[in-house]
């Protein structure tokens, strides 16, 4: 203990005098949604004041399976351009070995945040990334359609469905040819994942590869679900939702012409913005539950971190960028500007962020009882097991199979895949 | 220039009647092509080669100069169950993998098709005597000239469910009564894609094409008019024979760009079982999986089928050509 702390201290020594004596050319990059870009710039700034390090931001697409294979590639390539990453919470076991461990400059800071996030970006004793906000989806309702029709929110998905179709009907029927009953991200990518582990999950059908390995995706609730989902393509969702991703299907809620959304709780301040057709009109709830056994409302685990390269030139001056980033000062004005969702506990007790965006107190329950994505068991395999998934439940949404017969084929290929083990 | 490259070339004097000076001369264009060739070699044939080599290997992404070669695992490998079952595995019966080839052939079929017979027609419009034609001639390369990128994105907002302007308009035709997802129905998205490529080539196609046009002497076209030949006519028998080569060049061409299409289809639609292509798919194993032997197995397939495409149809062509001289 004594002498991790004599390191700390020496490596923090070093980091400071660094910081004072030279200052480094830092760059980091960074996926967009809504005005993402634009908080990173503002809060940058402050840590080039801060510290005399210059950073550039290098902008990256907003899907984060994009994001995932060019990083691969960087990284693979020992690129030594770019110091600081921004991960999603499922990468660290797939790209541990290229980024510096952190547990040691994070000594200090590591028990602020949630045990749980950090393990998930701990893989053999190695803590890889340090965490800048966590995620866990909401139903978006409209609040004056619902009140207009004289309806409940819906809390299982028969509900939901019901409540769509009646009141997309009563509005066209009004002349808004546009409106639609239900918008979610059902583009062929890691989002869609996201998306159907909640159908499932909220139907009591298993989570795709149990903790243990075990591949539980083929099995009739799991089917049900997804074949649920995929009516709602062309009735109460528009054909077009297979190829939303976040941004799409937050464009169409908020020209006002959804009654319900299901997305991260970013789209919470964005929708609250002046440029909104629907500020002040729509709250959020927990998703739906399904039915039949084990039926519970259930929201994926999502999240975002930074991690430093170990291919950085100036690894003292980006782990000193890395901790800024998820620091309690900034996880809350990011709570406060971008409603994302904190990774430190004491920041959901927190008044000037309940006053700001009463959506991030009501959440800290949902959030830690979220359902991760099997990244953990599947290890170097995830993003292909991913992939598999979301082919399978995309094709059944397109109309290509019933998800009993999809569902059947990607078993074979997730056991195929497994071999002997993950 | 493109007819040159196809008609045989100048022919070398034969045998024994080889004088010292054409020797030198030939030695001399040897050494001037020494550059070229390894140029060649740096930035086409290593890469190629190491690809070939990595196929053959376990090779991943975070570990490739630990790579070990394991024989045509990645192609084909097979175990016989218990049962006395045999299973086979591998690149060459990955039904994915068909699915894409399949689906990059029958892109290229039809846009290439496509883009034959309009940029023909473009030519042929190019090539007649009006008032501007410079102007209309530097204006039409226009949609070649955009990066695919920046034209996949615009027409993504074209044909966007929601706001596009293209159902809009279509709406207000009253030829649909609803708004259709052109590039994420599975049904649509493959015609999206081809509408866009078509766009876009049917400008290259018709350049090339109107190089050829313009190296037929006006006096045949004179000659057939007064013996009366119909215009139609004229087309069949004096224009597409004596355009043929810039033609066979041009499609050529556009079916090995098209053999490898990617960044349409990347951008454009989800990326799902019904528009991957080869690239996409080994892009999506190089990368995105950790199976880098796997992708490099398809990517070697990939250059085999486009080389097997080649050669067949430069043979196929040549002997039609050739053929039709005699």
């Amino acid at each position: 203990m004594k002498i991790n702390k004599l390191l700390v201290g020496l490596l923090g020594s070093v980091a400071l005098t660094g910081g004072v004596a030279q200052a480094a050319d830092l760059a980091i990059v960074s996926g967009d949604t809504g005005t993402g870009l634009a908080f990173l710039r503002s809060q940058l700034d402050r840590f080039e004041e801060e510290t005399g390090h210059t950073v550039t931001v290098v902008p990256m697409p907003s899907s984060t399976t994009d994001q995932f294979g060019q990083y691969r590639l960087w990284l693979a390539a020992g690129n030594t351009d770019i110091d600081v990453y921004q991960t999603d919470v499922i990468w660290a076991p797939q790209l541990a070995d290229q980024f510096l461990d952190l547990t040691e400059a994070a000594a200090d800071v590591a028990g602020e945040h949630f045990p749980s996030i950090i393990e998930s970006q701990t893989v053999d004793g190695k803590l890889v990334a340090l965490p800048a906000f966590t995620d866990a989806p909401a139903l978006y309702y409209r609040t004056d359609l619902l009140e207009k029709y004289n309806k409940e929110v819906p809390t299982t998905w028969a509900e939901l469905e019901a409540t769509a179709q009646e009141i997309m009907d009563g509005e066209r029927a009004e002349g808004n040819n546009d409106m639609w009953g239900f918008v979610f991200q059902g583009n062929a990518y890691e989002g869609l994942t996201c998306d159907a582990l909640e159908w499932v999950v909220s139907n009591g059908g298993g989570q795709i590869v149990e903790a243990d390995g075990t591949i539980s995706i083929n099995n009739p609730q799991a089917a049900e679900a997804i074949d649920r989902a995929a009516g709602w393509i062309g009735t109460i969702a528009p054909e077009g939702v297979l190829g939303y991703m976040e941004e799409e299907s937050r464009g169409v809620w908020q020209l006002g012409n959804a009654v319900f959304m299901r997305n991260w709780p970013y789209a919470y301040s964005l929708g609250n913005g002046d440029d909104s057709a629907v500020k002040d009109l729509f709250d959020v709830a927990p998703l739906p539950a399904g039915e039949g056994e084990g039926a519970r409302s259930a929201a994926t685990l999502g999240g975002w971190n930074v991690a430093v390269s170990k291919y950085s030139p100036d690894p003292d001056a980006a782990i000193e960028l890395a901790l800024f980033l998820s620091s309690s000062e900034v996880q809350k004005e990011r709570a406060i500007m971008q409603s994302n969702l904190p990774t430190i506990e004491a920041l959901y007790d927190d008044a000037e962020v309940a006053e700001a965006q009463p959506i991030i107190p009501a959440w800290k329950e949902i959030f830690q009882n979220a359902v991760p994505r099997p990244s953990a068991p599947t290890k170097t395999d995830y993003n292909e097991v991913s992939s598999l998934f979301w082919s399978a439940v995309h094709d059944t949404l397109s109309g290509n199979g019933s998800a009993a017969e999809n569902l059947e084929i990607l078993e074979a290929d997730l056991t195929d895949l497994k071999g002997d083990g993950w | 220039m493109t007819t040159d490259t196809m008609t045989p070339a100048i022919p070398v004097t034969r045998g024994s009647a080889r004088s010292e000076l054409m020797k030198q001369r030939v030695l001399a264009a040897r050494w001037f092509l020494v550059p070229m060739l390894i140029a060649l070699g740096v930035v086409a044939g290593w890469p190629l080669l190491r690809s070939i080599w990595f196929s053959f290997t376990d090779a991943s992404l975070n570990n490739l100069y630990g790579a070990e070669f394991i024989g045509i695992g990645n192609y084909l490998r097979w175990t016989t169950l218990e049962s006395g079952r045999t299973i086979y595995r591998g690149l060459l019966v990955d039904s994915a993998w068909w699915n894409a080839v399949w689906n990059t052939v029958r892109f290229a079929a039809i846009s290439v098709g496509l883009e034959t017979v309009f940029g023909m027609i473009v030519a042929l419009v190019l090539n007649a005597e009006f008032r501007g034609r410079g102007f209309v001639r530097a204006a039409i390369l226009i949609p070649w000239a955009i990066p695919t990128i920046v034209s996949a994105r615009m027409w993504g907002w074209m044909l966007n469910d929601q706001f596009g302007i293209i159902n809009d308009m279509m709406l207000r035709l009253g030829l649909i009564s609803q708004k259709i997802a052109w590039t994420a129905s599975a049904d649509t998205a493959m015609t999206a894609v081809i509408v866009v490529d078509v766009w876009k080539t049917t400008p290259f196609m018709a350049l090339l094409v109107l190089a050829g046009l313009q190296m037929i002497p006006r006096d045949i076209y004179e000659a057939a008019d007064i013996d009366g030949v119909s215009k139609w006519k004229q087309f069949w028998r004096i224009t597409l024979p004596l355009v043929r080569p810039a033609l066979m060049v041009a499609i050529i061409f556009r079916i090995l760009d098209a053999m490898r299409i990617f960044d349409l289809i990347y951008v454009l639609t989800p990326n799902s079982s019904s528009t991957k292509t080869m690239s996409v798919l080994a892009r999506e194993n190089l990368f995105d999986f950790d199976n880098f032997a796997y992708g490099s197995a398809q990517s070697t397939l990939l250059f085999l089928i486009i080389a097997g495409m080649t050669v067949l149809y430069i043979w196929l062509g040549r002997v039609n050509f050739e053929g039709g001289e005699r």
